[in-house]
Parts: C-alpha cells; sequence; structure tokens
C-alpha cells in the first residue's frame, strides 16, 4: 500500500489563490511553513475537506479523498482523519471527558488505535476529566483537543498552528507532548506553522508557502539550508543538526553531540543515553568564519567546513555563506567586507566558529 | 370561587392552544430557522422578511387572508375539504393555524439566532470528529443553542396566550372551542362584569411578568430574538 499523500489542489477566493502540487511522506511530521495569508491553513482545510472552494485530487495512503474530475469528494466526516484547531475548538457544552470521547464513540471499536486511558496519560489530561472546557487554560485546551483528535482513529492528524495562541512558557509546556506523539505514535502529522523554532523542532520535511504557492518541499535539513529559503526567515535563518548523544562532562555540564565524519559539537545538556539522536538549532547570525583554526577564543565548537555557495542576506551589509561539515549542513551570516578578506569562494576550507547550539529536544 | 366555569374553559382552552402551537412551532420553526441560519441562498431575505410579518403586521390584518384563505373558495379551505376536513375557520384546529402564523417569529428568530451564534467551528470540529450533518444538529447545534431553544419556546407559548385579534377574526366566539381568555375578558367587559375582568385581566398580567422574568432572569443569557 502506498503510503504516501499526493495532493494537487487549488482554491481561488477574490483577492487569494491557492495552487499546490505536493507528494509527501506518509510518516513523521511534515511541517508547512509560510507567513500569514501564504495559504498554509486552507490547504489543510482542503485537506480535511472543510474548505468549500477547494479543487483537485487528494490521495492519502492510497485512499482518494478527492478527485474532481471523477466527481469525487468524501465528505469531512468520513476522512479517517483529526484535526487540532488552533482555537481548540472544545465543545463547551460536555466535560473534557465527553469532549475526548466524542470522536471515540462514533468509530468502530476494531479501528480504534488509541485508549482513552493512552491518550489521556500521552498529553497529562488525568487530573482534568470532569472539568468544562470554559475552566482550561489554553495549553490545557489544546492538549486536550490534541487527545480529542488521536482519539478519533485518524490516519493522519493534521495540526493548524496548535502553539500560536500560547504564550512562551505554555508552548514549552506543550511542545514536549508533540514529541511523545512523533516518537510513540506512528500516525502522519501535517503541522502548520510561521514559527520556525516549532518547525526545527518537530518536523522531518518541511514545506514552505509563499502566496499561496509551494516554494520548497523536501527533508527538513536539506529545505532548511538552502539560501534562497533562508532569506525568507530572514533574521531566523538557520539549520537544523542531528547527531547522537556522546559522552557528558558532568564538571561543566557539557554533552558531546557526535555529528557525521567524526565531528562533534559541545552543548550544554544534561546527560543522555549514549546514542540518542538529538536534534539542534544553530542560527546563521551565530556562526563565524576563520581561515585558520581559532584556538585561543571563549567559542568551544569550531568545525572544519567547506564553502559550498553563497547569498545575498536580508541586510545588504551581509551574505548567507551554506558549508558543508563533512555532511553536516550549516550557515554563516557574515558581513560581505568579511567575505572578501577571507576570499571566500565555493569550495574553499575554513574554519566555522559555532557560538550558540541550541538543543532542541 | 372568583372564576366562573366558562373563566376555567377559557383558560383550559388558552393552555392547550399555547401548548400545541409551541410545540407545532419548535417541530416547523427549527429546520426553517436553521435554513435561515446557514443559507447563502439570495431567497433569505425574502424569507426572513415573510417570517418577521407577523411583527408588524395588525393582528386583523393576519386574521382576515387566514379567515380568506381557509374559507371555501380559500387555499387552505380547498385542500381540507378535499382531504375531508371541512373548512377551519370557527374551529380550534383553525386557531391552531392562525397562531402558527401569529407566533412564528417569535419563535423562528431566537432559534436562528441561537444557531447563529453557535458558528462554523464546533460544527467543524464534530465533522472532523467523524459526526455526520443530523448527528452533529443534535449532538452539537441544539445542546449549544439550548437557551435560544427556550426562549423560543417560552416566547412562542406567551404570545399565543396574548392572541386577540386574529382568534376574532378566524376563531370569533364559541365556548370551549375558540373563546379564549383574551376573549372571554373582553366579553366581561362588555357586559360590564368589572370584577370577572379583574381576575383574568390581572391573571394575565401575572403571567406575562413571570414569563419575561423567567427569561430576563435566566444568569448570562438575555433573549435576543428581534
Amino acid at each position: 500500500m502506498s503510503d504516501v499523500i499526493e495532493a494537487r489542489l487549488r482554491v481561488a477566493y477574490p483577492g487569494f489563490s491557492l495552487d499546490t502540487e505536493l507528494r509527501l511522506p506518509g510518516r513523521g511530521v511534515t511541517a508547512l511553513f509560510g507567513a500569514s495569508g501564504s495559504g498554509k491553513t486552507t490547504w489543510l482545510r482542503c485537506v480535511a475537506g472543510l474548505e468549500r472552494g477547494c479543487r483537485g485530487v487528494l490521495q492519502v495512503g492510497g485512499e482518494t479523498w478527492q478527485d474532481d474530475g471523477r466527481g469525487l469528494f468524501v465528505p469531512a466526516h468520513r476522512r479517517p482523519l483529526g484535526y487540532v484547531f488552533q482555537d481548540a475548538r472544545l465543545f463547551e457544552h460536555l466535560d473534557v471527558r465527553g469532549n475526548l470521547l466524542y470522536g471515540f464513540k462514533r468509530v468502530a471499536a476494531a479501528q480504534r488505535r488509541v485508549g482513552l486511558e493512552q491518550a489521556v496519560e500521552l498529553l497529562g489530561l488525568g487530573a482534568l476529566l470532569e472539568r468544562r472546557p470554559a475552566h482550561l487554560s489554553g495549553g490545557e485546551r489544546q492538549r486536550v483537543g490534541i487527545a480529542r483528535a488521536l482519539l478519533s482513529a485518524p490516519r493522519v492528524l493534521l495540526m493548524d498552528e496548535p502553539l500560536a495562541a500560547l504564550d512562551h512558557r505554555r508552548k514549552q509546556d506543550i511542545l514536549p507532548y508533540l514529541e511523545r506523539l512523533h516518537d510513540e505514535l506512528d500516525i502522519p502529522v501535517l503541522y502548520v506553522s510561521h514559527a520556525p523554532d516549532e518547525v526545527a523542532r518537530l518536523a522531518d520535511h518541511l514545506v514552505v508557502l509563499e502566496a499561496g504557492r509551494v516554494i520548497a518541499s523536501g527533508p527538513l535539513q536539506d529545505t532548511l539550508a538552502r539560501l534562497d529559503l533562508s532569506l525568507a526567515l530572514d533574521a531566523d535563518a538557520g539549520v537544523v543538526v542531528e547527531g547522537r548523544a556522546g559522552a557528558h562532562d558532568a564538571d561543566y555540564g557539557l554533552l558531546r553531540l557526535e555529528l557525521p565524519g567524526a565531528l562533534h559539537l559541545k552543548v550544554a545538556h544534561d546527560a543522555m543515553a549514549p546514542g540518542r539522536p538529538l536534534r539542534c538549532r544553530v542560527l546563521a547570525r551565530d556562526v563565524s568564519l576563520s581561515l585558520e583554526e581559532p584556538r585561543d577564543t571563549s567559542i568551544l565548537n569550531r568545525l572544519p567546513v567547506r564553502v559550498v555557495d553563497e547569498a545575498p542576506a536580508e541586510q545588504p551589509a551581509h551574505v548567507l555563506v551554506r558549508l558543508d561539515a563533512a555532511g553536516t549542513p550549516l550557515l554563516a551570516r557574515i558581513t560581505r567586507y568579511s567575505r572578501d578578506r577571507l576570499e571566500v569562494h565555493p569550495g574553499k576550507a575554513l574554519w566555522a566558529q559555532v557560538k550558540a547550539v541550541a538543543v532542541l529536544a | 370561587m372568583p372564576l366562573s366555569a366558562a373563566d376555567l374553559t377559557a383558560i383550559r382552552l388558552t393552555l392547550e392552544l399555547a401548548t400545541l402551537t409551541t410545540l407545532l412551532l419548535l417541530l416547523l420553526g427549527m429546520p426553517l430557522a436553521w435554513w435561515l441560519a446557514r443559507t447563502r441562498s439570495r431567497l433569505k431575505g425574502v424569507v426572513g422578511a415573510v417570517v418577521a410579518l407577523p411583527l408588524v403586521l395588525p393582528p386583523t390584518v393576519i386574521g382576515f387572508y387566514l379567515l380568506l384563505s381557509m374559507g371555501p373558495n380559500g387555499a387552505i379551505g380547498g385542500l381540507t375539504q378535499a382531504l375531508g376536513l371541512g373548512t377551519l375557520p370557527f374551529s380550534f384546529a383553525g386557531l391552531v393555524v392562525g397562531s402558527l402564523v401569529y407566533s412564528l417569529p417569535f419563535v423562528v428568530q431566537p432559534l436562528q439566532n441561537a444557531f447563529e451564534a453557535v458558528g462554523d467551528g464546533p460544527l467543524e470540529a464534530a465533522a472532523t470528529l467523524r459526526a455526520s450533518p443530523w448527528d452533529r444538529f443534535f449532538s452539537v447545534v441544539l445542546p449549544l443553542a439550548r437557551p435560544g431553544v427556550v426562549t423560543a419556546a417560552i416566547l412562542g407559548f406567551a404570545h399565543t396566550v396574548g392572541e386577540f385579534g386574529v382568534v376574532l377574526m378566524i376563531g370569533g366566539n364559541i365556548p370551549g372551542k375558540t373563546r379564549v381568555v383574551s376573549v372571554q375578558l373582553f366579553d366581561h367587559v362588555e357586559a360590564m362584569e368589572y370584577a370577572q375582568a379583574h381576575w383574568l385581566a390581572g391573571g394575565m398580567l401575572l403571567f406575562s411578568f413571570l414569563i419575561l422574568l423567567a427569561l430576563y432572569g435566566r444568569r448570562q443569557h438575555r433573549p435576543r430574538w428581534s
């Protein structure tokens, strides 16, 4: 069976049009990234069958949900999906348990994949079951919304900016739950967001939308390191580095992050089981370049790199340089002045100093 | 006993009429209000205006046209005769039909407002949780619109109890069949029986006040029916 999501979807409204053709992996988290108005929520609503004006072809896991050429349209309630809305949209007349069981009761017992207890445990809802939605915090509402969607036995989980309405602390509360979903359940997730940090932390595959068009679609690391797209992220341009946990230096509280090519970074982190995958974010503005290996410096992380190519940055005095550290892509934002002084050109070997590494998981 | 047997008969008849009318209006008004709340049809304005007509028309105008159309040569009259039911004027059934028209906006408009207030959000959420359109209506819309349904029932009932002009036009004044409280009150006044009239009028006043108190006294939900 084909484990893939294929979508050719079009929407045309006065002043806005969406025209996309995407082939997405049927596993892991696919992030749809774009500014507000780029059409990412409309696209997600098309997949759910909620957008009246949507035309095209949609196949999920070998099942056709829409094919206007054949006059086929599966209504939303017959599509085995879960949808987490930005504003949770809990049923105010039901308590948390009633909300959780709403979809669960409507799925044949044989098709259920997640039990009530498992969902409650996964999202930490044990103490909330008798509460009314009106008495929940924003973060709690979102967790109930996610659990409610999971309990309806979705074959794909659609999440529309589930964290956008939350403040920073609540976001940090929920992100670990989303990571658990990713790690513990084998349900593909389509995750709409305009926040680069969420995308970097959660996504495996990245789709970038701009004004209703797909401008990139590919694995997260490759897509993030693309210079043409880094412009869209301007000050947040950066890459995600994936490695495995290594030895831990308890005295200094530093963990070795083993990278391909016998390279490593040292990051401020607690000890972890060696070999566990770990994801970090390195922003282009935190990477500087030098010709020699800098030794007498407070900057801990130095990697030998080779220049791949460069592109103008959002600020005319800067350029973005794409680097390759034995297979790990990096971006550096340096001044044009330094670029010329170091004679940066494709293929040149340099040392990259990494000033800050943000551990994502 | 200050109320005569005739008064009690009139009260019983009025309550029967109001109860039956309210139940029928909820049944018929629900789909109409749902359609008005959800449709994007151009007919929405026309239908909405027709539903609201009884709010502004003098009851005698409604009664006059109902009398004609339910009569032997009218459209409704032709239908009821063809069905072997005779004609409706000067019967309890005729009063029920008249009350349905007369109280229609008082039931449909609160229902429509309540349905509109539910909005797309919960409906879309329910759809993504496998609920069919009928299922969504009964499991999400009705519970969320419950305050509006209660308002509609109370207003429909109270407004039917207060009916006079329409009754006089199509029902006349037949004891036990069409003589409702308002008509009975009118008779007392005509006959200069002011003591009797006071009991009925005072009773109506108290009843109406209690109804409105029930409506406005409910916390959080203020009626929005017009």
